[in-house]
């Protein structure tokens, strides 16, 4: 099937339909069996599983430009925020008069004592206005900083650190109350999405398939980059960024767009994240995010396909199970996890998969440590 | 401006009084250099000569601070080199090999040329582009001339070192250029892998103008036509191979080092 062309390996096909089967299975056991039935998955089970779609959205996001094209983005919170933020905008406005003060505008916005709303607030009463800008501003930061840097040659850590500085920044923005953004407590208490009621289970089966429906297309989508010249391209920037400039390639363009790409992908999977979650504040963007997105990315494999979703629910799993737990060691374990992650499994689960699959499960003519570098070929750049 | 002279020699590219200095240091010094043609010409000198500078001045890597470099196109047009960013000036058919080989060591040797070819350089020409017949054939024709056409599909991070060599040699042949600068490409060869590559860049003189910067003196008897001899960022001396060995200037810059090497 054409469709299907982009998979090179069959292990990649399988993970496709395995996403795809738990995409489409979840909300049926949600919805078809009783609370019951040991097969049940409550309304929130399937909420905090559509989250983890939407975090292993953005670490793929992440992924496309660490993995693939050697820029570590610290700021990848931030273009998943202001999609949720840009959301949020819309899901404020369809609260109507049935916020606590009883009236049109926004609660936090009577709390602050604005007489009507502002103007850049009223086109978000059209959810596909919205569902606009959740691309548009995450597109449209990345392009202004990414242009900036690129253009001054600035890379590698230099880069990093700006893109966390950059997130930094925006935090202490939306922090304050006359930004119109709610100040530190951002928006909450939604109410309806596209005319349904947010609380419904439906709504939220709805919301857990939109997710998955991104994170396959996402997938699909990087899959088929990589068959393309641009994704070859992409690699050997990571690889030699000068030998790709000197065989007359403009890297900035090139680095342009794969930076806004990511960004508008960051801002689809916060859109979706935030009536899941029902609240976003400036927190979704302060640096620590952004950071928790790059172990999600190192501890399931950075440049592998699956790495990033892998990752992402893992580590959230072990999150929500230690917070629970041991909620006072949560940051030491996750520390101690990223820098075993980092000498030991460089490139992390999957690449120990495949390093033990060479190794053990299908031993080479020609084996040895030679044919198994060979098979693995990961490099850090 | 363009310089005045010259134009009737069939030159393909003209350096003139171009100097470049790095906080006060001049690293190259009212250089004057003129290449034609199809020339293939070695450039040699001591360590901090400016070889590797004024190929970055060429390549529009780093802008000279006077002078003008000038790259004279087929049709008559001049060029001016000093605004161009680096892969501005390589569509205009100027390849440049590094010191150590760069390749992309994720890709196959194959992929390593298809990305050279001198076409769908862009954003979007990339994402749509759909490998040819004829873009098959030249990858193929180059893999022949550097050797590797056995190792097509293999990764090019397993090559061994002079491999590497060779294969970035092939990934400027594929790029089509009218003018190679070759920065040391016998590096870290052997003997035979040396005379090999000595070989190859003669064979291309006269279809392409070649610059070969190289400190290998065996290799540049086998390569040498006419020697240009870089000292303190200006040229000290340019002629055949014989006569510039034989300069005494030349060979107190080389011998005067080497006293002073053996002091430290």
């Amino acid at each position: 099937m054409g469709v299907l062309k982009p998979f090179e390996k069959r292990s990649e096909l399988a993970v496709f339909l395995l996403l795809a089967a738990v995409v489409i299975v979840l909300p049926c056991l949600n919805g078809m069996t009783g609370e019951e039935s040991g097969w049940h998955v409550s309304n929130f089970k399937l909420g905090v599983w559509g989250k983890y779609l939407c975090f292993a959205v953005v670490a793929m996001s992440l992924n496309m430009l660490w993995g693939y094209t050697g820029l570590l983005c610290l700021g990848q919170c931030l273009f998943f925020a202001l999609g949720g933020y840009a959301f949020g905008m819309y899901l404020m406005l369809m609260i109507g008069d049935l916020g606590a003060y009883k009236s049109e505008l926004p609660d936090f916005m009577v709390f602050l004592g604005y007489e009507q709303l502002p103007t850049h607030w009223k086109p978000f009463y059209s959810p596909w206005f919205a569902i606009l800008m959740v691309m548009v501003v995450p597109g449209l930061v990345a392009f202004i900083f990414g242009f900036l840097a690129f253009r001054s040659r600035i890379k590698g850590v230099y880069f990093s650190i700006l893109t966390q500085a950059l997130t930094y920044a925006a935090a202490l923005l939306f922090f304050r109350n006359d930004t119109t953004f709610g100040g530190n407590n951002g928006f909450t208490d939604f109410k309806f999405i596209l005319g349904a009621d947010i609380r419904e289970p439906s709504t939220g089966r709805w919301l857990f398939v939109a997710s998955g429906i991104l994170l396959l297309t996402v997938y699909w989508f990087i899959a088929w980059l990589l068959t393309t010249k641009f994704g070859k391209v992409q690699e050997a920037i990571r690889d030699s960024e000068n030998r790709v400039r000197f065989s007359g390639y403009s890297t900035t363009h090139f680095k342009l767009f794969i930076f806004v790409v990511s960004a508008i992908i960051a801002g689809l999977a916060g859109a979706l994240y935030v009536p899941q979650a029902g609240i976003i504040n400036p927190g979704e963007m302060w640096p620590t995010k952004g950071l928790d997105i790059v172990v999600w990315v190192a501890v399931g494999g950075r440049g592998t396909k699956a790495g990033p979703i892998i990752g992402a629910v893992l580590v959230n799993l072990l999150k929500s199970y230690t917070t629970r737990e041991f909620p006072e060691y949560w940051l030491l374990i996750l520390g101690c996890l990223f820098v075993l992650v980092v000498i030991f499994m460089p490139d992390g689960i999957v690449g120990l998969c495949k390093r033990t699959w060479v190794r053990f499960v299908r031993p080479k003519a020609g084996s040895g440590p030679a044919a198994e570098e060979k098979a693995l070929a990961t490099e850090s750049s | 401006m363009n310089p005045p002279v010259y134009r009737d020699t069939d030159l393909v590219l003209s350096a003139e009084s171009v100097t470049k200095s790095f906080d006060g240091f001049k690293a190259i010094n009212d250089l004057n250099f003129y290449l034609g043609e199809g020339e293939l010409r070695t450039v040699i000198g001591p360590n901090g000569a400016g070889k590797s500078t004024f190929m970055d001045l060429i390549t529009g890597r780093t802008r000279p601070d006077e002078g003008t470099i000038v790259m004279h196109q087929a049709d008559g047009h001049d060029i001016d080199l000093t605004r161009l960013q680096e892969y501005q000036v390589n569509r205009l058919g100027i390849s440049r090999k590094f010191q150590t080989p760069s390749v992309y060591g994720n890709h196959t040797v194959f992929d390593n040329l298809l990305l050279s070819l001198n076409r769908s350089r862009g954003v979007m020409k990339s994402l749509f582009y759909k490998m040819t017949a004829g873009d098959r054939e030249e990858i193929e024709e180059v893999l022949e001339t550097i050797r590797l056409a056995d190792r097509k599909d293999d990764e090019a991070g397993f090559l061994s070192h002079g491999q590497k060599q060779w294969l970035e040699i092939g990934m400027l042949l594929a790029q089509k250029p009218r003018i190679l600068l070759v920065d040391e490409p016998a590096a870290g060869m052997s003997d035979e892998e040396t005379e090999r590559t000595g070989e190859l860049l003669l064979s291309l003189e006269g279809k392409q103008s070649i610059v070969v910067v190289e400190h290998d003196m065996e290799f540049i008897r086998q390569i040498a036509r006419r020697v240009t001899v870089l000292h303190q960022g200006h040229v000290l001396k340019e002629g055949s191979f014989e006569s510039v060995s034989k300069d005494p200037k030349v060979i107190e810059v080389y011998l005067g080092r080497q006293k002073h090497d053996d002091a430290a």
